[in-house]
Formats: structure tokens, C-alpha cells, sequence
């Protein structure tokens, strides 16, 4: 068994709590269009089960929060479903229950994303409405006020109660001492408070243009229906004359190690990460996303990964330890290596233990074995990624928000197949300490041990 | 559209075959070539509720162990067998069963079989993934030992069936976990891996036959018979006390519920029906509507019908800062007061109809969806025919059957209430 345990880092908020899907995708069929007004249209064929899945991305997310409104990308996915003038609050969710359907959406540093999963012959009702509400959202001061506590809520539960995501917040502010990715998603407290109406409107007007949005249509359709489906609601939207831009100032090139450190009462269990700023598949030259993503597979990718099998297994120093490479992104992104400690282990003595493995594959590289099956894992994760349409929807979603091309996602595998064991090497000298932050979750002294203790 | 038209879509029992092999292994099969893949699940009766007395976390500690060696491979062998072919397996234990998920590229299935056989026959429970598994409970217990929604539903399974095999931690304890032994294991093992409640259910690019001739390597040698400790029926206790456990954060979480109906009851289906309409559905439940939407008091707040082999209950959830934390307890009160008095309106009662009839293909669109749906059913004890006549029950629950269902479900509306934070008013 393995223990999960990923630090808490940005992924994405959805709107009301929920499973998320991640894996990487391949294969099947896709047709790829284009509404006159700009829409792009992605339509994902899947006929084993007479459902669809229906998404409208938005190219712009909490990275694109204006300077002190941060959390507005956030606060704005809630508001959007507050109705239009013909589709009044509630309305539409009612008609996706009615017939069975799931709705959600969730906000991400890059992107915003709006979905429903219905029987298939809902899918023009759920396009007529995602159209409506990207042109004619109506938000008024009785609606905004309870939902803004409602985010500030959702921030005491993920954030304010719980020490290992503060730690997660300040690493990333840590990280990125200029790009915005060092915001977080959720907003700071502070600023949630002081968001308003005309803050979201204005924030709204600005992003939600049919130029700046990617409908994603996976399940049981033909694509030339659901393109026509799309011309007649999403095409009659007029276009704004060009999609909106992001304003991202580039993070400089670190050259200081940060360590950062968090001790409560609260926290009984130590934990240990490390944050690279790595390029994303957006930002590398060839080749370069790929071979990150290899390494974070060989490093900390189940029990055959080499952080596993020394920190876990040989040196019995650590009880979990695992690798993230964050590679969607539009901008340089995270490169993440984790540990939890056995007890009576420091987390100095741990971050040196990782420091050493690391070291070991920049100098010496990888087994060949190792570096087959960590492709061979991964290239797999395309094809079980086939089995679920939602999985395919968000792959591909993800993806094209962030500005790859269909073609990138199609020869993913074979570029993933292409990584040898000296661009793993090469890959490895990213995760130099003066990339980095090292984040130490400690226990402090309960008040009444440091009182005993003053006695 | 009406719920009934919705009733008559094509048959998914009709989707499944009964595979039997040679030794009388049986297993649902939905034989699928879109995908190449093969996804397994199985379970058989006894889970956490098999735990020792005083010993929590045995069958979770034998289902983590399972994959950690096995046969002639040792834990990291065992590992680097499933990697070299991408095959994914895991097992886990419930409060009632304890089960395994095993998914393989159509190409390696051959393999995926022999491991799974190996796992499921041959585990050697050697001492070292032991200890790094014991090692990995305890360091998840302690990882959330403060956290409030942990401490919030641990307190609250406590008090809702004390004494009971229920009222255990499935995932062990600190203070009992470093007396697990592996005898504790091997017994647990023996006690459950049997056929006589084994389920099966496999989706994918396999047929029946092939299939059969697996069933029986990967089975076959299991005991025909399980030794299960006597769980014995349990009413849901505690309701209408509160239980508050401090602990140094912003927010509340707090945990209610009260006896719930189980799956033999007449009610079930109807009292499925109230549930969704108090807090089941996500924007269309009433939890939803007065505690977010207009008081914005919570992110979260849902309640669920829980059954299980020899209880149910009605649990629910949310998280509300401290200052209006008795606030919100006092609006979800109210809420199953009025349900309970006066039943959901038609409107309300043919709308969550339609949700539960048309939600139910979303369960089914994953071969690791369909195998997990299709071991459930058969653990439940249902039959293939249930998948089609599922949403038959619900179109015929009436109003009268959701006012009765309401009445017994929410009742004097008095509930067992844990709460982890630092609550006003409470």
C-alpha cells in the first residue's frame, strides 16, 4: 500500500466539493472547430454509455486576478451561477437535476471551467444555457454578499483550519517572488473580503468572450451535431474583436535557496517538500516537459521510485515520499519532491537524504530499467485515461487552455517513449536548490508542555 | 420528459453475462472491446467489522499488505512486476467487506491474472512491509489527528454505535495500532478469503470463456467456507446529544445523523427519495439552499442515507465558522423538522425522481465504475434484474410512501451532533 500524500498545492477549487479528475490521455477520434465569433470547439467521441460530458474553458484564472482582487477568478466561477434575465437563479440547475445530470465548476491558476455530465440528449439544453450565462450573467448585491462568505468559508475549511495548506500557501509565495502563481487560487482572506459586484462584472466583461473560451463535447455524439448545435446558441454570441490577454509579469531567475518553515500544535505528524521552479510544457524546448516528467515518475512515482525505495524501504528514514512534476501551465511552473519522516527522523536529515538522491541521478543518470518502466507507466496512463470521458474531456481542456495543440496532446506518447536516460540526467539539474523552496511542516510545543516546561 | 418514459431505456441487466467457471467461481461480466483494457473488482464479506476486539485496523493492515509481496516475489519484486506491465491493483477494507480492484492493459491480462492469483492466494505478509505498513497507518492517524473533519466523524461514529464492532476506527488507533501481529493477519485472512461471500464482477476486453479459466487460478484455491465473527444488528444511538471536541481553528465541523432505514426496508427506496431532497443532491437540496445559498453560512452541507450490513443511519455534514456555528445547526434542524412534519412538496418529490432515474447511467460510464457498481449490488445481495428494475422503484415511490419515509426517517428530528472546533453557542 502507499500512502497518500501530496502536499497541499494549487490544483484547482471546484465550486462545490468534489472528486477531481487527473491522468494523461491519447488516441481516439477528436474533431477539432471553430465558431466565426472564435470559439473553439473540441468534440471527444465516446459511444459506450449514452451520456456526455459538456465544458466551457475559460482562458484566464487566479493568475490573472488584478493586482489586491486576488480570488476574483475564484469568486466569480461561484457567481456564475446566479442566473441570467431568462434563466433566472436556479433555473438551470434545476433542469440538470431534472434530468439526472451533474454539474460543476472549478478555478485553477491558468484556466476556469464550467461542466455538466448528462444523458446525451441534454446537451443542446446545457449549451444554450452555458452560452447564455457567458454574455448575460446578472448579479445583484442580495446574491454576491451571502456567496462571498460562502468562499470565505470554503477558505476557513481548506486553508485557515488546516496548518499543512498554510505551509503549501507561503512555499508558493515563496517560490514565485513576482508571477502571480504565487497567489493563491482561493484568494487571500483579506482581499476575499473587499471583492465586490462591479469587481466581478468588470472582471467578467473582460474574460468571458466566446474568443476566450474552448467547448469540450466528450461522450455518445458525432461531431458535425454537436457543431451544429454549437452555431446555433454559442454562435450567436457576437464577438468581442479579440481574445482578452494575460498580463504575467516573468518570474526572474532564482538564484536563492528558501526555507520555509510552519510549526503548530495542531500538526503531530512532520512533513517535508521541496518546490523547483521548472519550465512547463508551455515554456520548454523540446523535449525538456517530457524528460521532467519522466523524472518525477522515476523519482517519486509509486513503490518502484527511487525516493520510495531508499527513503521507504532501504534507509527506513521516511514513511511516505513521492515526485509531482506540474507541467500544464502556461507559464514556469512547479517541480515537487515530498517526504514524511519515521519517527525520531529530523527534517534536516531528510532533506538531505532527497538532496543526495537527487544529486545521484544528475551525476550518475537512471537504470535503463528504471527509465522503461517509467515510460511504460506513463505512456499506459494514456490509454486507461481512454476509459473515462470526463478524464479525456479535462485532459484536453487543460491542455488547450494553457495554448498546446491537439497535435501535442496526440504525440505525447511517442515524445514520452523519446525521453532517454541522458535527457533524465540533464532534467535532474533543474531541481538545484537555488531553483528552490524547502518547506518544513513541524509540531510546535503544546501550550501546556511550554508551560510545564517554564515551571 | 417523465420519470416513466425514462424507465423503459434499453436494458443494462441485458449488458451483463453470469460467467461461471469450471470450479463454480461466478463473476458479472460486460464483455467490452471499445477500450483495451480489462478492470476486475472483487469483495468478500468482512471487513473492519471482523476486527478483533481491542485490535482496530486488521483488515486494513491485511488489504494494505496484500500487494507487498506475494509467491515468489518479495514486496519490491512484487511491485516492479505490476509497473513493468502498467498493472494497476490495489485492495482495501470497509466497514462490511474487503475487497480488490485490479485494472491491465488488454495486452498484459494473461499477467494481471497471475499477480492477482498471487495476491490473493499467496500474500507472504513478510515482516518488513508489515512493519512499513503498520508504520504508514500510524503515521496517517497522527497526520490527522487534529484535523477537524477527522475529529468531527471519528467522535461521532463513537457515540452514534458505542460498543459495537461500528464504532471502531477502520483504519486503526494509536493506542492499539503497535499490538497488531501477523497472526492477527493470517486469522483475518483465513477468516475471510472464502468463496462462499466472494463477489466478482469484470468489465472489459475479455470473454467469458477466457475469463472462466482465470476465475478458477485466481479463486479456486480459496476455502469454500468463511469464519465470521457474529456482527450482531444495531440501532443508532446518542441522538439528541452534542459532543464538542476543542480544537484551535476558525471553523466548525460538525457531523449529525440519527437511525437511518437499511436496504431490507420496505422504506429504502422512498426514504433514498427524502434524503436526496434534504441534502443529497448538490444546488437542488434544501441543506444546500438554506445553509449556502441564501445564509451563506457553509461550503459544504450534505446528508446521505447510509446502510450497512447490520445498521443504517442518516449522516450529514458541513463546516461553518464559530461564530455561527449553532446558527446553522439550528436552520438544518428545522429543515428535517419540516420535512418530517409535512413531507417534500410534488414538485420537490417528482423532481428528485427524475434526478435519481437519470443520475444512475453516470454510474456506469467507466469500466472501473461498472465493475465497482456491479460487486456492490451483489455484496448488498441484490440481482442482475435490480440494474433494470432500480429506476422502476424509484419512478413508483408516491407522495404518500415519501411522507411515511420522512416521518420514520427524520422523526422527532432530534440528532446526534459531533462538532469539531471552537462552536459558539453550542
Amino acid at each position: 500500500m502507499s500512502l497518500g500524500h501530496i502536499p497541499a498545492a494549487p490544483g484547482s477549487l471546484c465550486l462545490t466539493p468534489s472528486a477531481s479528475a487527473s491522468a494523461k490521455p491519447a488516441g481516439p477520434a477528436i474533431v477539432q472547430a471553430r465558431l466565426e465569433n472564435g470559439l473553439d470547439i473540441i468534440v471527444i467521441p465516446d459511444h459506450r454509455a449514452p451520456v456526455v460530458t459538456h465544458m466551457v474553458w475559460y482562458r484566464n484564472g487566479s493568475a490573472d486576478d488584478p493586482q489586491g482582487k486576488s480570488g476574483i477568478a475564484h469568486f466569480l466561477e461561484h457567481l456564475m451561477f446566479k442566473g441570467t434575465r431568462d434563466n433566472p437563479q436556479g433555473k438551470f440547475s434545476e433542469i440538470v437535476a431534472g434530468f439526472g445530470g451533474q454539474e460543476n465548476a472549478f478555478t485553477s491558476n491558468d484556466y476556469t471551467a464550467y461542466f455538466q455530465r448528462v444523458p446525451k440528449e441534454n446537451l443542446s439544453v446545457c449549451m444554450e444555457y452555458e452560452a447564455d450565462r457567458m454574455k448575460n450573467l446578472v448579479l445583484t448585491d442580495e446574491v454576491v454578499a451571502p456567496e462571498r462568505d460562502v468562499v470565505l468559508e470554503e477558505r476557513r475549511m481548506r486553508t485557515d483550519s488546516d496548518p499543512a495548506d498554510q505551509l503549501g500557501e507561503a512555499v508558493q509565495a515563496a517560490l514565485f517572488t513576482h508571477h502571480p502563481y504565487g497567489k493563491p487560487i482561493i484568494g487571500w482572506g483579506h482581499e476575499i473580503e473587499g471583492l465586490e459586484r462591479v469587481d466581478a462584472l468588470a472582471y467578467y466583461d473582460r474574460f468571458y468572450t466566446p474568443e476566450n473560451a474552448i467547448l469540450i463535447v466528450a461522450g455518445d455524439v458525432e461531431a458535425p451535431e454537436v457543431v451544429e448545435l454549437a452555431k446555433s446558441t454559442y454562435g450567436k454570441l457576437a464577438a468581442h474583436g479579440e481574445a482578452p490577454k494575460r498580463f504575467r509579469p516573468r518570474e526572474p531567475e532564482p538564484r536563492a535557496h528558501r526555507l520555509v518553515k510552519l510549526a503548530d500544535e495542531k500538526v503531530e505528524q512532520p512533513s517535508h517538500q521541496s518546490v523547483f521552479l521548472v519550465p512547463s510544457y508551455k515554456t520548454a524546448e523540446p523535449g525538456v516537459a517530457e524528460a521532467l516528467e519522466v523524472l518525477a515518475h522515476l523519482l517519486g512515482g509509486g513503490q518502484t521510485s527511487l525516493l520510495f525505495k531508499s527513503l521507504v524501504m532501504d534507509q527506513k528514514i521516511a514513511v511516505a515520499a513521492g515526485a509531482h512534476y506540474a507541467g500544464t501551465a502556461v507559464d514556469q511552473t512547479r517541480f515537487y519532491l515530498y517526504g514524511m519522516p519515521a519517527p525520531g527522523v529530523t527534517l534536516d536529515a531528510l532533506d538531505a537524504a532527497i538532496d543526495a538522491i537527487v544529486a545521484g541521478v544528475a551525476r550518475d543518470g537512471i537504470d535503463e530499467s528504471d527509465l522503461v518502466r517509467a515510460k511504460t507507466r506513463l505512456v499506459a496512463e494514456a490509454i486507461y485515461a481512454q476509459d473515462n470521458q470526463a478524464t479525456l474531456a479535462r485532459w484536453y481542456g487543460a491542455s488547450l487552455a494553457i495554448g498546446l495543440k491537439l497535435e501535442d496532446i496526440a504525440q505525447w506518447p511517442d515524445r514520452i517513449e523519446a525521453v532517454t536516460s541522458e535527457d533524465v540526467k540533464k532534467a535532474a539539474r533543474w531541481l538545484d536548490k537555488r531553483r528552490g523552496v524547502t518547506g518544513f511542516l513541524l509540531q510546535a510545543p503544546h501550550e501546556a508542555q511550554t508551560a510545564q516546561a517554564a515551571e | 420528459m417523465t420519470a416513466l418514459a425514462q424507465t423503459e431505456s434499453p436494458s443494462r441487466a441485458a449488458s451483463v453475462q453470469k460467467v461461471v467457471s469450471k470450479g463454480g467461481i461466478e463473476a458479472w461480466l460486460v464483455e467490452d472491446y471499445a477500450v483495451p483494457l480489462v478492470a476486475l473488482e472483487f469483495a468478500v464479506k468482512g471487513g473492519a467489522a471482523q476486527d478483533p476486539a481491542g485490535k482496530p485496523g486488521v483488515a486494513t493492515m491485511l488489504a494494505g499488505l496484500l500487494d507487498e509481496g506475494a509467491g515468489q516475489y518479495d514486496s519490491d519484486g512484487f511491485h516492479r512486476a505490476l509497473d513493468d506491465h502498467a498493472i494497476e491493483m490495489s485492495f482495501s477494507a470497509d466497514r462490511d467487506v474487503l475487497g480488490g480492484r485490479m485494472q491491465t492493459l488488454s495486452r498484459n491480462t494473461a499477467r494481471a491474472f497471475e499477480l492477482l492469483r498471487l495476491a490473493v492466494t499467496q500474500a507472504r505478509l513478510d515482516e518488513e512491509p508489515v512493519e512499513r505498513v503498520r508504520s504508514q497507518l500510524w503515521a496517517g492517524l497522527k497526520r490527522e489527528m487534529n484535523d477537524p473533519d477527522y475529529v468531527a466523524g471519528r467522535t461521532f461514529r463513537a457515540m452514534s454505535y458505542p460498543g459495537h464492532p461500528y464504532s471502531s476506527p477502520v483504519r486503526g488507533d494509536l493506542e492499539t495500532m503497535a499490538g497488531l501481529t501477523r497472526a492477527d493477519l493470517i486469522a483475518m485472512r483465513s477468516a475471510v478469503l472464502a468463496r462462499e461471500t466472494l463477489k466478482i464482477a469484470v468489465v472489459g476486453a475479455i470473454d467469458a470463456m477466457t475469463l472462466a479459466g482465470h476465475l478458477d487460478d485466481v479463486f479456486g484455491e480459496l476455502p469454500e467456507k468463511a469464519s465470521l465473527s457474529a456482527v450482531t444488528d444495531i440501532d443508532f444511538a446518542g441522538a439528541g446529544s452534542r459532543h464538542v471536541v476543542a480544537v484551535d481553528v476558525p471553523q466548525s465541523t460538525i457531523r449529525f445523523g440519527r437511525q437511518g432505514i437499511g436496504r431490507n426496508d420496505k422504506d429504502f427506496v422512498p426514504a433514498t427519495v427524502v434524503n436526496h431532497i434534504l441534502g443529497g443532491g448538490i444546488f437542488s437540496a434544501r441543506l444546500f439552499r438554506e445553509v449556502r445559498e441564501k445564509r451563506g453560512l457553509a461550503y459544504s452541507v450534505y446528508s446521505q442515507l447510509a446502510a450497512y450490513d447490520h445498521g443504517a443511519m442518516l449522516i450529514g455534514g458541513t463546516s461553518t465558522k464559530n461564530e455561527r456555528a449553532a446558527e446553522s445547526m439550528e436552520v438544518i434542524q428545522s429543515e428535517i423538522a419540516n420535512l418530517s412534519d409535512n413531507g417534500p412538496t410534488e414538485e420537490e418529490l417528482d423532481k428528485a425522481r427524475k434526478y435519481l432515474i437519470g443520475s444512475y447511467a453516470l454510474r456506469f460510464d467507466t469500466s472501473t465504475k461498472i465493475a465497482g457498481q456491479l460487486v456492490h449490488l451483489q455484496s448488498d445481495g441484490y440481482d442482475v434484474s435490480y440494474l433494470d428494475e432500480r429506476n422502476k422503484l424509484i419512478a413508483a415511490v408516491t407522495m404518500d410512501d415519501a411522507k411515511r419515509a420522512a416521518k420514520r426517517l427524520f422523526g422527532d428530528a432530534s440528532l446526534l451532533v459531533a462538532v469539531a472546533g471552537k462552536p459558539e453557542g453550542m
